[in-house]
């Protein structure tokens, strides 16, 4: 059970919450020269790390804003939570 | 080790202190012609059919801990084949059609129980979806039968009639059923022993020979073993694997649980899947209801569950069948799984040259054991892709010729 600090309600329990997989992903462009490849990298492949990710999330049950998470897969620890837009934080080794 | 009357008997008399392993532990060699990296059923299934099939003699299977103790020993043992595309439908069935075979064919009881799957429609709408499940399933050639509400509650009489989810019609497909999961894994890796095939257990994977787009080999925990060509049938941790190989794929891992109660005096003879409730179940032999629901709710390798998924499996459960709320649950665990944003797998040939994936069926591995190993085998002994499974190539995910199974994978992903 994860308690997520949402930016703007405060600590709410994780059934508000959607989470929307990898963040930080650029769609490619412009549309015409973008390879098959490339497109489908785009839609379908993503970072599935054993450690370490960067997601999106989505208050559905609150406030309906989206902002990122930097969550550990395993434990599922939350490090840090930030806006949509802002890169992503260095987490060093052995944290 | 084989089991007959005899040696019941022989070691009933020495007092049951002299059975033999049923398989040989074997140690790792220099060089294979055939490295299978994890020995769950795929694995297994997958070294057993090359060396049974086509002849390959000289096979390892490397398994970092157990062997089929990962999702294989994880999952709710369901077998079906209620698919809704004619590419998932022709592999799915030709597994059922092996698992009807396997006991014969491994000598060995992996105790198929065929007491039929009915999937519940609760509403109008549940039921046009049904409905057009039943004639996807009747046009794909898969024997399967429409039940009216009366006949759906003489196969489940504990059903609450009066509840919040009335039942407006069932799909039962009747070759459908459970199987002892680890007799799947035990007797395909005795089989597989005997035909020579090496299992090597607390063997993990922790890289790759070779470069340049080609692999050549593994490097192990254990040391560098040099392989023709290497199958990976890691469920889950396929991406942590192919990441060694440089190898991206469009796969998310998440954690899905099962929950056993105490065992009961049988109440339940069939298995039923409510889409609305998101809950499945069916009674084993020993009584136990084993209960699957839908997958928690982000990505995850903690083989562990969320207790929010618990709670919304139950209670799914208990609006279906009240009386079960006074059942406790034994156990309750988590199988990590490779979900594919198509919910079909991922099988065959990868641009790693000598690599080949048995990859990305989710929620739904345990069932297709038989198939994936049969054609995954045909594949890597006769370089030829199986029929089966073209249309489950990596780079329908380039092409865009998806198989959107997302309805038809029975739990929501």
């Amino acid at each position: 059970m994860l308690l997520i600090k949402c930016p703007f309600c405060g600590p709410r329990d994780e059934t508000e919450f959607r989470c929307g997989g990898q963040s930080h992903i650029t769609r490619p462009g412009p549309h015409d020269v973008v390879a098959d490849a490339e497109w489908g990298a785009y839609l379908y492949t993503r970072e599935n790390p054993k450690g370490w990710h960067f997601e999106r999330w989505l208050h559905a049950g609150g406030c309906r804003q989206w902002f990122n998470m930097a969550r550990h897969t395993v434990t599922h620890e939350i490090r840090q939570i930030y806006a949509i837009g802002e890169p992503a934080p260095t987490i060093g080794e052995g944290s | 080790m084989h089991y007959s009357a005899i040696t019941l008997a022989r070691n009933a008399l020495t007092g049951h202190r002299n059975w033999g392993p049923m398989w040989k532990d074997a140690q790792p060699k220099p060089a294979y012609d055939v490295v299978i990296v994890g020995g769950g059923g795929h694995g297994l299934a997958t070294a057993y059919y090359l060396a049974k099939n086509h002849g390959v003699k000289n096979i390892a299977v490397l398994e970092k801990a157990w062997i089929g103790g990962g999702n294989t020993g994880r999952n709710t043992t369901i077998v079906r084949s209620n698919y809704f595309l004619p590419e998932s439908s022709a592999f799915y069935e030709f597994s059922v059609k092996l698992y009807e075979k396997l006991s014969s064919e491994l000598n060995y009881n992996i105790m198929f129980s065929q007491r039929g799957m009915i999937t519940l429609a609760h509403s109008r709408h549940d039921e046009e979806t049904l409905r057009r499940s039943y004639n996807a399933m009747s046009l794909n050639g898969v024997d399967c039968e429409w039940l009216h509400p009366e006949q759906v509650f003489e196969r489940m009489p504990l059903y609450n009639r009066g509840g919040r989810y009335p039942i407006r019609a069932g799909l039962n497909q009747p070759r459908a059923g459970s199987v002892r999961h680890d007799a799947v894994a035990w007797g395909y890796a005795r089989a597989a022993s005997d035909l020579g095939v090496d299992i090597i257990q607390n063997c993990e994977v922790t890289g790759f020979l070779g470069g340049d787009g080609k692999v050549t080999g593994v490097k192990t925990n254990r040391g560098e073993i040099s392989a023709g060509k290497v199958c990976l049938s890691v469920a889950g941790h396929t991406s942590q694997i192919a990441d060694k190989a440089g190898l991206k794929l469009p796969i998310s891992s998440y954690a899905l649980q099962a929950f056993v109660s105490e065992p009961v005096k049988p109440v339940f003879d069939t298995v039923v899947l409510s889409p609305a409730t998101g809950v499945y179940l069916s009674q084993t032999d020993k009584g136990e209801l084993v209960i699957g629901g839908a997958l928690d709710l982000y990505p995850s390798y903690a083989q562990r569950g969320n207790f929010h998924t618990v709670e919304g499996v139950v209670a799914g459960m208990l609006e279906m069948f009240p009386a079960f709320s006074r059942l406790r649950l034994m156990r309750q665990w988590a199988g990590i799984v490779d979900v594919v944003r198509d919910s079909s797998p991922i099988l065959g040939p990868c641009p790693v040259e000598n690599l080949y994936l048995n990859c990305g069926f989710g929620t739904g591995g345990f069932k297709a054991i038989p198939a994936g190993g049969w054609t995954m085998a045909h594949t890597l002994a006769t370089g030829e892709v199986h029929p089966l499974i073209k249309p489950f190539a990596l780079d329908r995910f380039t092409t865009g010729a998806l198989i959107d199974e997302a309805a038809a994978a029975g739990i929501a992903h």
